[in-house]
């Protein structure tokens, strides 16, 4: 039966955590998103899915512990918000290199340095480039619901074991600690020991002797294998930016002036769409859902329909570089954005957009 | 008298199972490679080899897995205790240690040591303790003996300006989480077999569940010393063992 519940976002979180078949949280406490470990931990998901959830020392400790679930191929998660991710780095950076699959959550808040407690998206470079050293990517996920926080758990670990890298949900302060009524997912069995082992041939068993050794590593000092593992990985994400691009279009068919904005941001611009079509004023917004893969082909095609783009941040303009490069200046692409933990009111960003008309 | 030394009658020793058939990028008169082969070898004769996780470091013993023929996490530098605690807490049945330096565990992984045994990890830790970053070129590290000569102090390690050498096994055995800490070497045939021991009483408590065991082997780095490797054992006896006193600190 359907279970329906008042959550906060963080909250939505560990309990689909807990529901999908995740084998283990590993985290440090930080602020907007606490409530994601303190709810795993009072659920007790050890005594009932046999989930294991653990306090790390730091969120350096938090990823490595991870790194060390990842390699024997569990549903493995961290989440902390903007400081302590850019700590998990290093961690995050030898997960892609040895092709470990992993959740990260970022409820992020303003920065940089120890910033704000207030929402934020000024972690979308970190999130989307890379964000430690070495190329690679993640899978990034950008909720703008607190049933989306609950739905995107199972996909991204679901993404994230289809292609062996690891996946990020990047919400922010607003998201986690809203409260909105969730479905929450059914109830997902824990893989077994069997499954595992028919699903990830690479997973550390402990049975190096009977069938072969197996090492999670980063490491290669021969340039030549080092490069054909790299031209390997970059060909697994070019498959991800074909098949798995996720994005929403809302009151785009007629659109001429078109918002672009992710998370917190989408849902406000949802409600600046509504204001300003009452207003006559045909606006429209895309809703990018994986910042990476991005939704570069389908802006494209806007291009061409709209007068104008708004971009529409929390931070002084990152995602606004992806959509400019998708549509080519094409079309004029403008940045509204508010830093430091503030958050904008739908009626602002309608006034923002009339500004550009 | 049969002097077919082939002969299966004639067999006095042979080398593990697990010991893989790499040639070692060790240094000759190096100690890593004698941990690693009592390693292999408690390994099977606990009958584990087919039920055992390894973390192992950043830092000369970083392809340990080419040498070991066990299923092996290359740990980032410092963070195998962590990578540990979650391969033993998601595979509890599993035999789980990490093998790490002086560097890894007692300055970069010191925080994640401390905690993995604070929590009384049910893993063990083989420490090599060489007191300098064999890797690297021979830098100072965190067990470096005063007045001792290293790349990064080229006038002998001042205490004003360094601090003091640190006997982190010390540390650990004060915590409540550890079990067994244990401080050997591998310099003479006697020595290498009370080390065997001692890996196996640390693998068979971490399967036991008591807690988290530390092996710390005070080793010879005779190429960071910049010495023979005879020289280098007859300096590790004289410097190395008055202030990293052989034996067990805690058993219980």
């Amino acid at each position: 039966m359907e279970e329906v519940r008042l959550l906060k976002g963080n909250e939505a979180i560990a309990l689909a955590a807990i529901r999908c078949g995740a084998d283990g949280y590993f985290g440090y406490p930080i602020t907007p998103q606490s409530e994601i470990m303190e709810t795993l931990m009072a659920e007790k998901p050890w005594e009932t899915t046999g989930m294991v959830c653990l306090q790390a020392e730091s969120e350096v400790a938090s990823i490595y512990m991870v790194f060390g679930g990842a390699a024997c191929g569990k549903r493995v998660m961290t989440s902390s918000s903007s400081p302590g991710v850019s700590l998990m780095q290093e961690g995050i950076s030898f997960l892609s290199g040895a092709d470990l699959p992993a959740l990260i959550v970022n409820v992020q808040r303003g920065g940089p340095g120890l910033g704000t407690i207030q929402p934020s998206q000024s972690d979308y470079f970190q999130a989307t480039k890379g964000g430690g050293h070495g190329d690679y990517h993640l899978i990034v996920l950008a909720p703008y619901s607190v049933q989306e926080m609950a739905d995107f758990v199972d996909l991204a670990f679901t993404l994230a074991f289809r292609y062996r890298m690891p996946a990020m949900i990047l919400s922010d302060g607003m998201i986690g600690q809203m409260m909105e009524k969730v479905v929450l997912p059914p109830f997902k069995p824990r893989a077994t020991d069997q499954e595992i082992e028919q699903s990830c041939p690479w997973a550390l068993r402990g049975k190096a002797h009977s069938r072969g050794q197996r090492i999670a590593s980063s490491l290669e000092l021969d340039p030549a294998i080092m490069e054909k593992q790299n031209v390997e990985r970059q060909e697994r994400y070019a498959l991800v930016q074909e098949r798995e691009v996720r994005c929403e279009e809302y009151c785009c068919e007629d659109a001429e002036y078109l918002f672009v904005a992710f998370g917190s941001c989408a849902r406000l611009c949802q409600k600046s769409v509504e204001l300003l079509r009452a207003e006559g004023i045909k606006a429209g917004l895309l809703r990018p859902i994986t910042l990476w893969p991005f939704p570069s082909r389908i802006l494209e095609r806007y291009a061409s329909q709209v007068r104008r783009m708004l971009c529409v941040e929390l931070n002084s303009g990152q995602m606004i570089e992806d959509v400019r490069l998708a549509v080519n200046g094409r079309v004029p692409v403008v940045h509204y954005g508010r830093m430091g933990g503030v958050v904008p009111t739908p009626e602002e960003i309608v006034e923002e957009l009339k500004k550009s008309l | 008298m049969n002097n077919n030394i082939i002969a299966p009658e004639n067999l006095v020793y042979q080398k593990s199972s697990l010991v893989k058939d790499n040639v070692m990028h060790y240094c000759p008169g190096c100690n890593h490679g004698t941990v690693h082969r009592m390693i292999a070898e408690v390994i099977e004769e606990m009958g584990m080899q087919d039920n055992t996780l390894c973390a192992c470091p950043v830092g000369c013993a970083v392809f340990l897995y080419k040498y070991i023929d066990v299923d092996t996490v290359e740990s980032a530098h410092g963070r195998a205790p962590a990578i540990a605690t979650a391969m033993k807490r998601l595979h509890p049945d599993k035999l789980v240690f990490t093998y790490q330096g002086d560097g890894d565990l007692s300055a970069i992984g010191a925080g994640e040591t401390l905690h993995a045994c604070n929590r009384g990890e049910n893993i063990a830790i083989i420490f090599i303790n060489n007191a300098i970053y064999g890797m690297t070129g021979g830098q100072m590290s965190p067990s470096t003996l005063e007045g001792m000569k290293t790349s990064t102090c080229p006038y002998g390690r001042d205490v004003a300006l360094n601090g003091y050498p640190m006997k982190i096994a010390n540390v650990l055995a004060e915590l409540e989480g550890t079990c067994y800490v244990t401080r050997q070497s591998v310099h003479t045939a006697a020595a290498v077999r009370k080390t065997k021991k001692a890996i196996r009483k640390a693998f068979e408590n971490s399967m036991a569940g008591k807690g988290t065991s530390i092996v710390e082997i005070v080793a010879a780095c005779n190429a960071g010393w910049k010495m023979s490797p005879h020289e280098a054992h007859l300096w590790l006896e004289e410097n190395m063992f008055p202030f990293y006193q052989l034996g067990d600190i805690k058993d219980k």
